[in-house]
Formats: C-alpha cells, structure tokens, sequence
C-alpha cells in the first residue's frame, strides 16, 4: 500500500519527489459544473470495463445460422452470427444482460455529459485563450463519441442498426464521384455487403476508442497543466488560482463521484432496459421498425434528413444527391463552426488577451444569445428526429407537425436568441444583480432621538462590482 | 462515533453486503435487475462513503491561492523557444533541392500507402445500375411462393423477390393491387401493371430504407424512416417528404399460368442517387 517507504522509493529512482509534492499539492477551483467533465470522463472508464466483457463474446459474422437459444420468440428464424451472439450474451451468459444495458446507458450518459461540459464551457467563456486547445480537443471527443455510438449500436446486426446502416450506406453514395467507390469498398460490395461486421467492430473497439484515449488524455492534461478558470471573487486575480489542494480532499470527492456514477450507471444497466435487440428481430434488409429512432446523440441528424426538402439538383452533369446537403454538408459546416468558435470570437470582439476568469453568461450577451440560438435550433432538430413518435403522441398528422417543426427551426432560433440577448444584456447592465443580498448597512440612533444610515458596503461587494463591468 | 462516521461506515457495510449479495445472486444462476440494484449499491455505497469522508470528515480546508504557473512566458523566454525551433526549420531550407525532394518522398510514400484502401472491397462497377429482375423473372413473396394473379386482394400489399433471390436488398419490391381503373400509369407504363397489379421498388430513392407502409385509402406509400410518401397510382411519385424522385417500377406481365412474371428490371436505378446515376452504366 501507500507507505513513506514506497514514495522514497519512486523517487531514489524516478527522482519524482518535486513532482509528486507539486501536482498532489496543485490547487483547483471547485464549482459544481465542473463535475460534468468528470462525469464523461467515469462513464467512458465503465464503457471500456462493460465493453471488453462484450467483446470476448461478439461474433463479428454475417454468416447465417438458425437460432437455437433460449428466446422462444425467435428459435427456428435464420439470424446472423453476430445477433446470435448478441442473444447469446443477452439471454445465456450471466451477468451478460447487465453488462450489455449498463455500455448501452454508459455510452448515453457519457454524450449526455460531454454536452452538458461543453455548454458550461461555452456559455462562461471558458474556451478563451489559453483554453482553445482544450475546446478543440472537446470538439474531437464529441466527434469520435457519435462515431462509437453510431458503430456501437451497428454491430448487434438487429432489424433496427441494419436501417441505420442502410442509410449510412446512402448517405456515403451520395457524396459527388467517389460515393459509390466508397461505400461498395468499405462495405465490401453491394449494400448489405459482405464485409461491413469487422470493419465496424475494428472501429468500436479499437480505432475510436483509442482516439477518445488519446483526445481525453490530451484534454486532461491540459486542464491539470492550465486548471480551470475560476469565476470573479475578492482576492481573486486573472494570474492565480483559489481553490482546494488535489490531495487528499478533491481526489476522494472526485473518486466518490465516479464511484456514485458507476453505481447509477449500472442501475440503469440492470433496471432500465435499453436496445431490446431480440425484440426488433435479426436484420433483414426488406423489413424496417416503424418507428425507427437513432440514440438520442444522433438525433439532431436524424432530424435534420427529415426534414430537409427534397432538393436534388445537378451541376455540369453530376447527380447531387438529396441526402449531401442535410447529411453531409451541413452537419460539416456545424461541427466547423464549433470548432472554430473561440477563434472567430477573438477575431469579432478583438479579445486575444489571457482569460483566468470564467464568465457569467450575462458578461456576454451576444455569445450568450448565438449559443441559445444554436441550443433551440438543436432542440427543434433533435424532436423532428423523433417527429412520428410525437405527432402521434400529440395526435396530430405527421406532416402538421413537419410543417410546425420547420417554421420553428427559423423562428425558434431567433426568438431564443434575441430574448436571451435581451435579457443578458439587461442584467449586465444593472450595477447590481436585482437578487443579491441587500448591502450591509449600519444605523446609529442620534442624540435627537432620530437615526442616520452610515454607508458601508459589505466587504467584496467592490469585487463583485468589478466582477459585473463588461 | 460522529454522524458522519456512522454515514461512512454504513455506506461500506452496505457496499461489503450488496458485493457478496453479487457473489450469492451469481451463484445462483444471476437475475438482472438484482444485479443491477446490488451493483448500485456497492458501488454507490463506496462512493457515497468517499464523498461524506471528503466533505464531512477532512478538515475544512481553507481556500488557497497559487499562482498558475503557465502565466503567459516572458518575452525573451518566448523568442528564444521561437529561434530554436526556426533555426533547425532554417537548417532544412537551406537545402532548397533536398527539402524539396524530402516533400515529394514523403508525398509519394502518402499516396502509395492509400492504394491498400482499393483492397477492402470491390469498386462498384455497374451494380448500382442493376438488380437482379431479369425478363421473365417470376415474382415470390418472402417464403419463396410464386405470386399469383389470385395472390393479392384490392388494396392490399407484398414483399416479391426474383425467384431465387428471396431477400435480395436491391431487388426487393412491393406488388400493390388495386382498382384498375385509378391507375394513371405514363403511356408507356400502363401495359406492366395487369389487373392492377402494380409494382415498384422497396428501396426508398430517399435514404434507402425498406418502404413498409401502405396506406391502402390514399393508395399511398410511405417510409417507416423520414416519412417520404409516395402515390402508387400515379407511377409512384413523390407526393411529400424528403425523397426527390419517384420509385422505379417494375413492369410485369401474367404467364400463362397466372404467375406473375417481369418484363425486366427497373424502370430506373434504385435508392437513393449518386452522382453519376442519370449517365447510365458505365
């Protein structure tokens, strides 16, 4: 165990005791949301624990057998060797279910909360120089998070994933001159082609969790190297840190909070159930579930391609397919947007100075009102990518709803953002925020038998004051 | 024993409990959702435990200031990290001629390490171009049985297949009967489509899924996936939703002993486009 003894040995040979000494003592700021990128961080250690148990019994094989298990609904109907083997883990290996639910939710909770990290760092500003890297890392990770997922819930080769391949397969056809080329090799011919399992299972187990490694790494440690920006408070300077020593407190919260999301995690896993694959039956590419929803991370795309109008058009000759724009185009134009965010915020506001203070969104009106803005054009997205199953729920007609959801991603947008900026705007201007504590204030009764009030603010209210200036 | 120690302690003891209840539930065979309940508790306990510790127990440390020790570098610091750095890039320019060829190795080495890409699979070829409905072809429904003139009722639907390829992705097609006389086939269609058997493509021209439903009063098809929405009478245009093009019809005929047969393949490409699908095959 952790002896004297063993921290002299290290360092009689690593010669690490500075080291040692100075990150266990290295302080961080502590704000509640700053646990969301811890809770990201936890869900993705479960996903890799729950997923090597999948991997030791999935079948990457499209090859046919007749199912003989214990699920009586399918014995006797052909089905692949990759959804036998799912079924097998599901109904047969024990502890298998609960391993199988609990990556499933994992992989949830883990976009859920990256989303929720980037978000707070977008609205507090925190992405401002020195921390571009650190956003552009993040942006990486949410990238490669929807490429597990999306590859993730491919491989049990159920009637469900095999829909959402046969529209990647479209999607991939419809970029100019090389998307056949592409899709027919990656595919391996012909879609459902014949080489897709392992590829994709060489991508969710390996390529792109060794990518979300090397970009969390990197984002880790440059949070450790720069650690996070703190808000405006008395004695608090934009070239210090105020805050509490790693070692032993903010290492054992941090601990007990992955502990806690492990436990949520595989309650979810053993309670709640997700991905019923012997429920959508084994893939057949003639057959479709009605309704068919994507994961909730990948909703917004699914919502964008429904409701995107059927533009095809060609130019010199070349089909451009209807799915290019909405699948391919846009999507990109997004995530480069984002990526280029605090860039194009230092160029706009000619802000290139070194930011230590996060930021209230009230600092900020006009980021705050875009970041609505983009926040109500992804909610409307995200619903139309679950329209059927809503308009049928609101009992109205899927094409009312389409038409409601359209106007709403042009009108939505600009109303949240404007009256968040609105708003914003107002409250930074105030000297004081109209919910703070009343100034302290002391009364002497004077000889006359009258009072006078003798000003003096509270203490930090001067830092508040200057916490609150644009 | 304080509050928060008795907090602590028993949050372990639950977590020691639920694990050998894990061991016990195992052992007997395993139950989901007790696994996943004990799961929560031992390790929730041994969280809770951690962070009751850290807040309740440990001293209340009193906020410390350090200064970040990446504060922005003294200039000189920076410029010399600059010239290092340019001094060799400087040392590799000089040598204009063998920079340059140093490019064009590393460039050629890039290009010659894609070409594997072209063994993961065949190129395309033709096939986007073609199924496997051939002149003559008789149609089958999912359980390999030919079809029928008597095989359908007005306004109802099936799955066909060239027979010997039941469960083909490109080939699979939806035959629909209805009343003869509301077909509005093109002139040159109307000949394929017998006692108002009318049949077309599966595949939705909008992102490839199987078109499962039929909404037999409207004589409509609609997508399961992004509700594309297509008219049988009419040769199957699009009358709402995202796909843009109508879906390839198969033009059949009734042999002679009242199976159904093709007159050969698609009218068009099926699914969705690609860029050179108006040029033909190649």
């Amino acid at each position: 165990m952790i002896s004297k003894r063993l921290v002299e040995g290290v360092d009689d040979r690593l010669d690490a005791s500075s080291f040692i000494a100075r990150n266990l003592k290295k302080v961080f700021p502590d704000h509640w949301s700053f646990m969301l990128g811890e809770l990201a961080l936890y869900s993705f250690i479960l996903l890799i624990l729950t997923g090597t148990f999948l991997a030791m019994f999935y079948v990457a094989s499209p090859d046919q057998i007749t199912y003989r298990g214990p699920y009586e609904p399918l014995q006797g109907r052909s089905v692949s060797l990759a959804y036998n083997s799912v079924l097998h883990l599901t109904f047969e290996v024990r502890a298998g279910l609960v391993m199988r639910q609990t990556h499933h939710w994992s992989a949830l909770v883990f976009m859920a909360a990256i989303v929720a990290h980037m978000l707070r760092v977008f609205f507090t500003g925190a992405f401002r120089k020195p921390r571009e890297m650190s956003w552009l890392l993040g942006v990486g990770l949410v990238v490669s998070g929807i490429g597990a997922g999306f590859t993730g819930y491919s491989l049990p080769d159920d009637l469900l994933s095999g829909v959402g391949l046969r529209i990647a397969y479209s999607i991939a056809q419809s970029i100019p001159f090389v998307g056949n080329w592409l899709a027919s090799v990656f595919f391996g011919g012909e879609f459902p082609g014949t080489a897709l399992l392992p590829r994709l299972l060489a991508l969710h187990i390996f390529i792109i969790p060794l990518a979300i490694l090397g970009l969390m790494s990197a984002h880790l440690a440059i949070v450790w190297h720069q650690t996070h920006t703190q808000f405006k408070g008395p004695d608090r300077t934009n070239e210090t840190v105020t805050g509490t020593p790693v070692w032993p407190k903010f290492a054992l919260k941090s601990v007990g909070l992955g502990f806690v999301t492990f436990g949520v995690l595989t309650l979810l896993g053993g309670l709640f159930q997700i991905n019923p694959v012997w429920f959508y039956g084994p893939y057949v590419p003639y057959s479709g579930p009605s309704p068919s929803q994507p994961d909730w991370y990948a909703g917004w795309l699914e919502g964008l391609l429904r409701l995107w109008p059927n533009w095809e058009f060609t130019i010199f000759g070349v089909t451009i397919g209807e799915l290019f724009l909405p699948a391919i185009v846009v999507p990109g134009i997004m995530f480069t947007l984002l990526a280029a965010w605090p860039f194009l915020e230092a160029r706009f506001s000619g802000d290139r100075g070194w930011h230590n203070f996060a930021q209230k969104p009230r600092e900020a009106p006009l980021r705050s009102g875009l970041g609505a803005a983009a926040v109500a054009l992804m909610v409307v997205l995200f619903l139309a990518g679950s329209n059927d199953v809503l308009a049928k729920y609101l009992q109205i007609e899927v094409d009312t709803f389409n038409t409601v959801l359209r106007w709403s991603a042009f009108v939505l947008p600009v109303a949240a953002g404007v009256a968040t900026f609105l708003v914003c705007r107002d409250l930074r201007d105030r000297p004081r925020s109209p919910i703070a504590r009343p100034e302290a204030m002391t009364v002497r009764r004077t000889t006359a038998g009258g009072f006078e009030e003798l000003h003096e603010p509270r203490a930090g209210a001067a830092a508040d004051d200057e916490a609150r200036a644009p | 024993m304080s509050r928060p120690d008795r907090v602590v302690a028993g949050s372990f003891v639950v977590a020691i409990l639920a694990a050998f209840g894990l061991f016990f539930v195992y052992l007997r065979g395993g139950q989901t959702q007790l696994e996943g309940a004990l799961l929560f508790l031992t390790l929730g306990g041994i969280g809770v435990g951690l962070l009751v510790w850290a807040k309740r127990l440990m001293p209340q440390i009193v906020d410390e200031t350090q200064s970040r020790h990446h504060a922005p570098v003294a200039e000189q610091e920076q410029q010399e990290a600059a010239e290092t750095v340019m001094g060799g890039v400087d040392e590799l320019k000089r040598r204009t001629f063998l920079s340059r060829l140093l490019v064009g190795a590393a460039g050629a080495l890039g290009l010659a390490a894609l070409f594997p890409i072209r063994s993961l699979g065949q190129v395309p070829g033709d096939t986007p171009f073609f199924t496997k409905w051939k002149r003559g072809s008789r149609l089958v429904d999912v359980g390999g049985n030919v079809v029928t003139t008597d095989t359908l009722n007005v306004d109802s639907f099936t799955t066909v297949f060239p027979e010997g390829s039941v469960g083909s992705a490109d080939s699979q097609a939806v035959l629909i009967k209805v009343e003869p006389d509301l077909l509005q086939l093109p002139a040159d269609r109307a000949e394929g489509a017998p006692e108002g058997l009318v049949c077309y493509s599966k595949v939705c021209t909008h992102a490839g899924c199987p078109l499962g439903l039929y909404l037999a009063a409207d004589h409509e098809l609609r997508c399961p996936c992004h509700q594309s929405t297509f008219n049988v009478l009419n040769g199957a245009k699009p009358v709402y939703g995202p796909a843009p093009r109508p879906l390839p019809q198969l033009l059949i005929e009734v042999d002679d002993d009242g199976s159904l047969v093709a007159k050969g393949d698609f009218t068009e490409p099926v699914g969705p486009a690609f860029w050179n699908i108006t040029d033909g095959p190649p």
